[in-house]
């Protein structure tokens, strides 16, 4: 198939940017959108011109780091599917395709759809862990986790890290990230010790990183591509207002 | 060169508590007094920086990812074993250890795999403490299943991502010592080049993947943990960013390689759909549990797969390998899917694959059971071929999966050159010419979590080391002969992108240093290696500049070091007149096309030792002794 890409390049953090476009033809089918992006930039290459700067690993769909809005939706048209799992048979021939970077306050553009997540990691650093050094564990089998929780636990835990609940808010928040995590060691009996003061670091780091809050739009669980449910919106809510009445912090 | 592996004597079980009692300590008040550099926060060197740092070390991490959490070791899927016994099954700490040494036919080291099996089931344990969500069972308790190579169920796992698990386990504890103040994280940067002063390993040269600014940190140990070079075959189940510059430049600055040619072909995995191909996708070999793998009786058989009656299909594996079965391990399944395709037998486009049927599975236990289990892998393959595994079953070939070669290492997991040490895939130590699926987690987390922090402190505990810095001549050299490279590199101005070199290189290796080797293959790839790094040198491209964040220069600089790592790869093979694990030279077979090793000979590591670009590297033999596990002919049959 034949498309036309409209692409966001920006050379550096503090240049302003804007949407390119470039025709690219005889895309197959089978290709993952990421591939096609790479043989758009071995023909850049071959021009003479500055490729594509994209960030991606795994390409499995686990790691979390690509992430690109296509046509206005983070990680492309289907659900619960990562920009690198995306492959070119949802498309057909003649489209036009427009691909951005994430964009919010927290996330810097580094460089055309490369951007900073840092924030996230610092979210993390402020509580998102059971504080047991190396060592102090007993037997595993000494704490038994019902099936239900456990499955609840996990299903938190799926969060990737990518950022597309972010790239989804009107608001740019990060209440689905920092809501899984919570909601993954709320879950656990590990977790319970430090319930409370976790939910209020977290929050308020998140606060200080610059996203914003949560107008219950739920764009953010549309949007995840691990299907992260936003009812750990609410329980994170709830253990935010029981540590800020209990004055823990 | 003498290598001293410090392996302690008396009776196995009692070598690791005797070692450690034995081992110097470092008071806890002077901890702190040492800093320690950790490349790497996979699952080795997450989990080794949170550990040091809880200890009191200063450390200080490096990654080339924007965050710790992305390594590549978040990708696995299937699982971890321990030998914790919960099935009432017949496991333990010595079958684990047996199984371990079998599946890697003979050629690790005894010490370090009991070792292994020991603290495997600590690990555990600890990563139940982080709240890692392990599948259990409706009572509570932790649940089981079984992988290739073994005939108990120890294998732990989180869904079919179990690696995630695992490694936000690792990084939450580090993130958790990073607010503290206990370790510096530098992210993305990546290490250009290791710094030696006065023959110890004293520090780092990374290039700060945004900025482009290239720069020194010294320490007084450096510990890589920087993953596999299966990447060197460019179509890998590898991350794509994975690749070998940290290891290999320490093996330029004289840290010897060790058994570079042992790489594992994974046999589950997506076969390549086009010359467009950036990866391939491994289905976890757990899937081997309820899958059943056959082909047509008969070559050129190309009636769709519910077309073709029982009676006209061959469950090759369960036919030849009757007691393993579908669970065969990695290197014979693998072998056994390429001879039926090169009968001609093999499904799909071009006749490179086979089925992996789950039909009968799924008869038994019901659809929901199946998704239950393995829920995600179905929709991943799912999403990447457009088939529904639950009506049609899966194709899967073959893939580069994983390295058992890297940096030679002592008992302690210290490389020849002292205060260098190597921790996960990047080192050699446990898994021999094989490995088991779900012990490389295992071993990344044993490394780093369990081993490291006891022998670290041993080599800080002996004292000597000088103060060093950045100042320094030795650090000063590093940092420009970086600098130098990316010059040269960016300066070329040819016409081939990195890429295409890369790949070039990738299907050298493939054909001739892949799945089966002859010593005419390797011998012709070491005529072509050389030529292409030629060529590379004199026609690369590489647009944009150093100073900003250029991918087609980090890709550059990886693939120029896979060019040289490369001949490295077959004169190893080269030199191993034996077929044994994941190295099959076709000259050395039995009659029914079963790896023929040849222990009078072989029986030692094959330690490299570096001596310039183009030259012949120089071979140093570690004798591998078995006194515990008798030296036998590996048979799943
Ligand atoms: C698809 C797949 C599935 C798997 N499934 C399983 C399984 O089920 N069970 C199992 O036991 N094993 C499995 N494995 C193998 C296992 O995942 C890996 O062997 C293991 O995770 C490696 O961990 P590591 O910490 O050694 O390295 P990695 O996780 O590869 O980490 C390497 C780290 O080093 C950093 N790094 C590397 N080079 C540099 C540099 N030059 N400068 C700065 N930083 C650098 C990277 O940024 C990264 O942080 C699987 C592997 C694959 C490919
Ligand atoms: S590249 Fe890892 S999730 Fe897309």
């Amino acid at each position: 198939m034949n498309l036309r890409l409209h692409i966001w390049r920006q050379a550096g953090p503090n240049d302003t940017g804007m949407l390119k476009t470039y025709d690219l033809a005889n895309v197959s089918e089978h290709m993952s959108f990421l591939e096609m992006l790479d043989v758009l930039n071995e023909e850049l290459i071959a021009k003479g011109e500055i490729p594509v700067a994209f960030d991606h690993d795994c390409r499995e769909g686990i790691c979390g780091t690509c992430g690109m809005v296509i046509n206005g939706r983070p990680h492309g048209p289907l659900a619960r599917t990562t920009a690198c799992q995306l492959h070119m048979r949802t498309f057909k021939d003649g489209d036009e395709i427009y691909i951005e970077p994430w964009r919010a306050k927290a996330f810097p553009v580094l460089r055309d759809l490369v951007v900073d997540r840092g924030s996230f990691d610092r979210i993390i650093q402020k509580g998102g862990f059971v504080s047991v050094n190396t060592g102090n564990a007993q037997d595993g089998n000494t704490i038994p986790i019902g099936k239900p929780d456990a499955d609840r636990a996990m299903d938190a835990a799926a969060c990737i890290g990518c950022g597309a609940c972010v790239a989804a808010c009107p608001n740019s928040s990060a209440m689905l990230f920092t809501a899984a995590k919570i909601g993954h060691l709320a879950s656990l009996p590990q977790g319970q010790a430090e319930r409370s003061s976790r939910a209020m670091n977290m929050v308020l780091q998140m606060d200080t990183e610059g996203f914003g809050a949560c107008t219950n739009h739920y764009e953010c669980e549309a949007a995840c591509p691990k299907g992260i449910s936003a009812e750990f919106i609410a329980q994170m809510n709830r253990d935010f207002v029981a540590s800020a009445l209990g004055g823990k912090g | 060169m003498e290598l001293n592996s410090a392996l302690p004597g008396g009776p196995i079980q009692q070598r690791w508590d005797k070692h450690r009692a034995e081992l110097k300590l470092v008071n806890p008040a002077n901890k702190r007094k040492f800093s320690v550099i950790v490349v790497g926060t996979g699952l080795a060197g997450a989990s080794a920086s949170a550990t040091l740092a809880e200890l009191g070390y200063n450390v200080q991490a490096f990654t080339y990812h924007d965050s710790a959490r992305r390594a590549h070791s978040i990708a696995a899927q299937g699982g971890i074993n321990a030998a914790k016994n919960y099935q009432n099954d017949g496991d333990s700490v010595w079958r684990l250890f047996y199984d371990t040494v079998k599946g890697g036919d003979f050629r690790a080291r005894e010490s370090n795999v009991y070792r292994l099996a020991q603290v495997s089931v600590n690990i555990i344990d600890q990563c139940v403490a982080q709240g890692v969500p392990f599948a259990r069972e409706y009572g509570g308790y932790l649940s089981n299943r079984s992988f290739g190579g073994a005939q108990v169920s120890r294998t732990f796992y989180a869904k079919g991502q179990t690696g995630q698990q695992l490694l936000l386990g690792a990084y939450q504890a580090l993130m958790r010592q990073v607010g503290l103040g206990k370790v510096k994280l530098h992210n993305k940067q990546e290490m250009m080049d290791l710094i030696v002063v006065d023959g110890r390993a004293r520090g780092i040269v990374t290039r700060d993947l945004v900025t482009g600014v290239v720069r020194s940190h010294m320490a007084d140990a450096v510990i890589l943990a920087t993953g596999g070079y299966g990447n060197v075959f460019y179509l890998s189940t590898n991350a794509k960013a994975c690749n070998v510059t940290a290891t290999y430049r320490a093996h330029k600055r004289g840290a010897l390689f060790a058994n570079p040619c042992y790489t594992q072909i994974h046999p589950t995995c997506i076969p390549q759909s086009g010359d467009y191909q950036s990866k391939l996708t491994l289905m976890s070999e757990s899937l081997r549990n309820d899958g059943r793998i056959w082909v047509p009786k008969t070559k050129g058989d190309h009636r769709s797969p519910d077309q073709i009656p029982e009676s006209d299909r061959d469950y090759y594996l369960e036919r030849k390998y009757p007691s393993f079965g579908n669970l065969s391990p990695r290197d014979i399944a693998s072998r056994a899917a390429k001879e039926v395709c090169d009968e001609g037998r093999g499904v799909g486009p071009g006749g490179l694959g086979v089925y992996l049927d789950f039909s009968d599975a799924i008869r038994r236990l019901g659809e929901k059971a199946i998704a239950d289990r393995y829920g995600n892998l179905f929709e991943m393959y799912e999403r990447i071929t457009g088939e529904n595994p639950y009506k049609v079953p899966m194709r899967i070939y073959p893939a580069v999966h994983y390295t058992m070669g890297g940096l030679w290492v002592d008992y302690n997991l210290m490389s020849n050159v002292p205060g260098l040490f190597v921790l996960g895939e990047a080192n050699f130590s446990d898994h021999g010419a094989n490995r088991l699926g779900a012990s490389a987690l295992m071993q990344g987390l044993a490394d780093g979590y369990f081993v490291i922090p006891y022998t670290i402190g041993g080599y800080l505990a002996q004292g000597g080391l000088a103060a060093v810095s950045s100042e320094g001549a030795e650090a000063q050299q590093a940092v420009k002969d970086a600098e130098q490279k990316i010059q040269t590199l960016l300066s070329i101005g040819g016409k081939r992108s990195p890429d295409s070199f890369h790949r070039e290189l990738g299907k050298i290796m493939w054909d001739k240093c892949g799945m089966a080797r002859n010593e005419s293959g390797l011998k012709e790839a070491l005529q072509r290696i050389p030529e292409l790094r030629e060529e590379f040198w004199q026609n690369l491209v590489v647009p944009g500049s150093g100073t900003e964040l250029n991918q087609s220069l980090e890709r550059g600089l990886r693939v120029a070091d896979f060019l040289e790592f490369a001949e490295l790869m077959c004169f190893d093979a080269l030199q191993r007149n034996e077929s044994c694990g994941g190295h099959f030279r076709e000259e050395y077979q039995t009659e029914d096309g079963e790896a023929l090793r040849n222990d009078d000979d072989y029986c030692y590591v094959a330690a490299w030792e570096h001596t310039g670009v183009g030259n012949t590297p120089t071979l140093h033999k570690e004798p591998l002794s078995f006194e515990n596990v008798k030296l036998a002919t590996r048979s799943y049959k």
